[in-house]
């Protein structure tokens, strides 16, 4: 049973590498030198502020972006162009398929991730020519940002098994822009009343909270992050897309291919 | 068969044609647009819409519009303007986003808080931006040091001053300055010695260069100040002694009561009038002097200051 | 063993955003497929065959019924691992190599690690296409992909071959292989359960077939029973450009060649026919029966419903 999964996040993995989803890096590292490079002339005395700021901000918004553009066509795809028929016509189960491609993109994600970590310590290096002790919360910063694909990810394959691949984009992105106000959202639905009060705090609550997985600015300015935090965003991440997938595996169970 | 060669020379030559037009026209487009560019650097000007719509990447953002609030500065002090009306706004913007982006407190008491042309000639705008500062990040001295700054050198009011530094002094790993200029403020807030002071640990503690800049041209200014107040009491000594004036400053060495000629400290020598009064040599050099200004000159609307390196 | 066994296997489909209209694609069928018999699916397109199929790969629920394949339910992994499918018109992804492909449905269906490499190789040999390993499938024509799905539906040594359109995208010579191929499918003690609406390719392979239009299942059995209970027809050729009026009126098909005249007509009007050519002295070249073919039943099966055809769409 793992093992089919393992076979079908591979699969998932390969496809995005020759859709030449990696060679984004290249416009990355192509940003981080030119930053590097750059901030030294234009932001005299917060070079490392600026870099991490901008490099931690791009590895989170290609991310993201690559996250939403893959992962509204990874179910939806596959139906259209009835690749599915010969892979459910094998002893793999429909969860199985869903999960398989869930791991594949989000492996896809870790490892993108990765290679731009080290472009944001490349650059890191070149402007201040040593790395400090606390720059180890960068880490810590890139891990939030890869909980955040990992939700991401799951809530565009969610929107791929019922829905096609515009109409996916528009809901994963307007999720995520409205994630990024889920604290405010819970503030404001805190002075509604009445049915209004019920609804908006079901939204606000629903809605993934990526107020707390973006550390980008405090770690920026070598603020440490609490251990309590991280732990608990941690869990947040995984029981959010555990539900979302959970959701994805309804759906797509009961779909009748076309 | 093979694809058409006419067309593809005549759509060749349209393509090279267009891009050199288009070019061009972007070039005259700016040139009539230079005025409105700056004007349009805040794009959105409510800060608390901005850190909205910035979905959580407000340190890039804040970045970039620290760097715009540079960038305006800069370009007003070099072009030459009345007023800085967008820097209160742009500074406000920055800190909003990134309330911890230090060097923009700094900004607000160096150059939103100083009269015009040196500044913006908003110090009430610099003192609530600096508050704002220290409740955001109140365990960092220098923005005590900014506070009492502004209430120092553009309101005169130094119990103000005293308490600002004061407070600051009780931070941990606070300068030691602050202690120093806390007591100075009590005891000899109005001397020279304490502007001096003043302007020295600016200097000293910034990393920015447009603020050091600036202390060195206040620094200069001051030294100005000083020496024309003694070299008019001295040609006034010789007066008093011989019944006339000096005719020039060998004059006065003559009669001991002068060493060398004086020059100022960008080194042009001083220049003694017929009437006693001690003149600088090239006023544009030296913004901010209160003494020594040649009658009827006008001061350029940008004030020069010594170059940024 | 009974291969499958379907039972009232029903679907009928919502159309329309506020799913008013409802649309039956397939009545409940009632089937049976012994092991190791090659069944034929057939009928015009839209009968229902890729639906049926569709439900028997549980691709697609039924609205009612159900059915079994080698005794197991449809969604059990046991009996998928049995079995295995080509689907109309395959599309795969087209970044991997065949040899890729086929691996990975191998790592899919539970091939040993050790034994993919080589069963790869081997059924690609088998399909015609032997040299394709390392080509991206996105390179490959119409032809060599049905190919492929053959060689994908047969990779893991399933007891059951369900191939929908087999023949499909294939030229003469590609026909003429797959249906080679079925027979040694059979000859290897497989179930074959196929679907087409290639009359003459289903006549020359299989044991049985069963006749779907519309959705119903109109008739199912060997090709034999089914052609024989037809009315056979005779090919009456004369000498002469001349064609009588009585011909005409027992509903000859009569076609001119040169010097000769042939028609073609029910065997119960034989005596009648010979009777109107030696009236007119016509001299007769020969008389022999017509086969009855299974696309000749098939048109004479279908066509009453054809006149009703329309109300269920």
């Amino acid at each position: 049973m793992s093992g089919r999964i393992i076979h079908i996040a591979s699969n998932t993995f390969r496809e995005a590498v020759r859709d030449r989803v990696l060679y984004n890096l290249i416009a990355f590292a192509l940003l981080m030198s030119g930053a590097a490079i750059l901030v030294g002339q234009i932001s005299i005395g917060i070079e490392r502020l600026v870099v991490i700021n901008l490099g931690l901000t791009a590895v989170s918004l290609f991310g993201i972006v690559i996250a939403i553009f893959i992962g509204i066509g990874l179910v939806s795809k596959e139906i259209d162009k009835k690749t599915l028929y010969t892979v459910l016509s094998r002893p793999v189960q429909r969860w199985e398929f869903i999960v398989g491609k869930f791991f594949g993109l989000a492996g896809t994600l870790v490892v993108n991730a990765f290679f731009m970590a080290l472009g944001v310590f490349a650059a890191l290096l070149y402007v201040s020519h040593h790395f400090q002790a606390t720059d180890g919360w960068v880490l810590v910063a890139l891990y939030f940002i890869i909980l955040q694909f990992l939700i991401i990810t799951s809530l565009a394959l969610l929107f791929s098994s019922f829905s096609s691949p515009l109409l996916s984009a528009v809901f994963a992105f307007a999720l995520f822009v409205i994630g990024t106000f889920a604290e405010d959202l819970r503030g404001f639905a805190g002075l509604t009343r009445g049915i209004v009060r019920w609804l908006a705090t079901g939204a606000a609550y629903m809605v993934p909270n990526f107020s707390a997985l973006n550390v980008i600015s405090s770690v920026a300015h070598e603020q440490p992050v609490a251990g309590q935090l991280i732990l608990s965003n941690t869990a947040y991440a995984l029981v959010y897309a555990s539900m979302a997938l959970c959701g994805a595996v309804l759906i797509f169970e009961r779909r009748n291919l076309k | 068969m093979k694809p058409s060669r006419r067309i593809t020379i005549v759509a060749g030559t349209l393509l090279i044609t267009c891009l050199a037009g288009s070019v061009l026209l972007l070039l005259h487009i700016d040139r009539e647009r230079k005025g409105a560019t700056l004007e349009e650097v805040l794009y959105i000007s409510s800060p608390t819409l901005l850190k909205r719509m910035s979905l959580g990447y407000d340190g890039l953002l804040a970045d970039v519009y620290w760097t715009r609030a540079v960038q305006y500065f800069g370009d007003k002090l070099t072009r030459g303007s009345e007023h800085f009306d967008l820097l209160a706004p742009l500074l406000e913007i920055t800190t909003t986003l990134d309330p911890h982006l230090l060097v923009a407190y700094e900004y607000g008491s160096n150059f939103l808080a100083p009269k015009i042309p040196g500044g913006a000639d908003q110090p009430q705008r610099a003192i609530k931006l600096v508050e704002f500062g220290i409740r955001n990040n109140p365990n960092q001295w220098h923005l005590y040091y900014d506070l009492g700054f502004i209430y120092y050198m553009e309101l005169g009011d130094y119990a103000k001053a005293e308490q600002a530094f004061a407070d600051g002094a009780k931070v941990p790993h606070a300068h030691q300055i602050m202690p120093l200029m806390a007591a100075k403020m009590a005891e000899h807030a109005g001397n020279l010695q304490t502007a001096r002071l003043m302007w020295v640990t600016t200097y000293q503690i910034t990393r920015d260069p447009m603020v050091k800049s600036n202390a060195v041209a206040h620094l200069n200014a001051l030294q100005v100040d000083e020496d024309v107040t003694t070299l008019e009491r001295v040609v006034s000594h010789y007066h008093e002694k011989t019944g006339h004036l000096p005719q020039k400053f060998a004059d006065l060495e003559t009669a001991n009561m002068l060493r060398g000629t004086p020059v100022d400290p960008l080194g042009h020598t001083y220049k003694l009038m017929p009437d006693g009064h001690v003149e600088v040599r090239v006023p544009d050099d030296l913004p901010f002097i209160e003494k020594g200004i040649p009658i009827g000159y006008i001061p350029p609307r940008k004030p020069k200051l010594p170059p940024v390196n | 063993m009974t291969a499958i066994d379907i039972l009232g296997l029903e679907k009928t489909y919502s159309v329309g955003f506020w799913r008013k209209k409802p649309r039956c694609a397939l009545k409940p069928l009632h089937l049976r497929v012994e092991e190791g018999e090659i069944f034929g699916f057939l009928g015009p397109n839209g009968a229902g065959k890729t639906t049926t199929l569709k439900m028997l790969m549980g691709l697609v629920y039924p609205t009612a019924g159900s059915a079994q394949i080698l005794g197991m339910e449809i969604n059990d992994p046991h009996m998928k691992a049995q079995i295995g499918f080509l689907p109309e018109q395959p599309y795969f992804y087209d970044y991997l190599t065949a040899g890729e492909l086929l691996n990975y449905y191998g790592q899919l269906s539970g091939v040993a690690a050790k034994e993919r490499e080589r069963k790869v190789r081997e059924v690609l040999g088998r399909v015609g296409l032997p040299d394709v390993m390392r080509v991206q499938l996105r390179k490959f024509s119409k032809g060599m992909l049905q190919r492929v799905g053959i060689a994908q539906a047969i990779l893991h040594d399933p007891r059951i071959v369900f191939l929908d359109e087999p023949m499909s995208g294939l030229d003469p010579m590609g026909r003429r292989e797959v249906r080679d191929l079925m027979e040694q499918l059979k000859q290897e003690g497989k179930t074959v359960f196929f679907s087409t609406h290639i009359l003459s390719d289903a006549e020359a392979l299989c044991d049985r077939v069963a006749i779907i239009h519309l959705g119903e299942l109109r008739s199912v059995g060997a090709v034999a029973d089914l052609t024989s209970s037809v009315e056979g027809k005779i090919e009456l050729v004369w000498h002469g450009n001349k064609i009588p009026a009585a011909m005409k009126a027992l509903g000859a098909d009569c076609h001119v060649t040169g010097d000769t005249i042939r028609a073609v007509l029910l065997e119960g009007n034989q005596d009648a026919a010979l009777e109107a050519l030696r009236r007119e002295q016509l001299r007769i070249i020969s008389l022999i029966p017509v086969r009855t073919s299974l696309e000749e039943y098939f048109v004479r099966k279908l066509q009453p419903s054809r006149a009703t055809a329309g109300v269920t769409q």
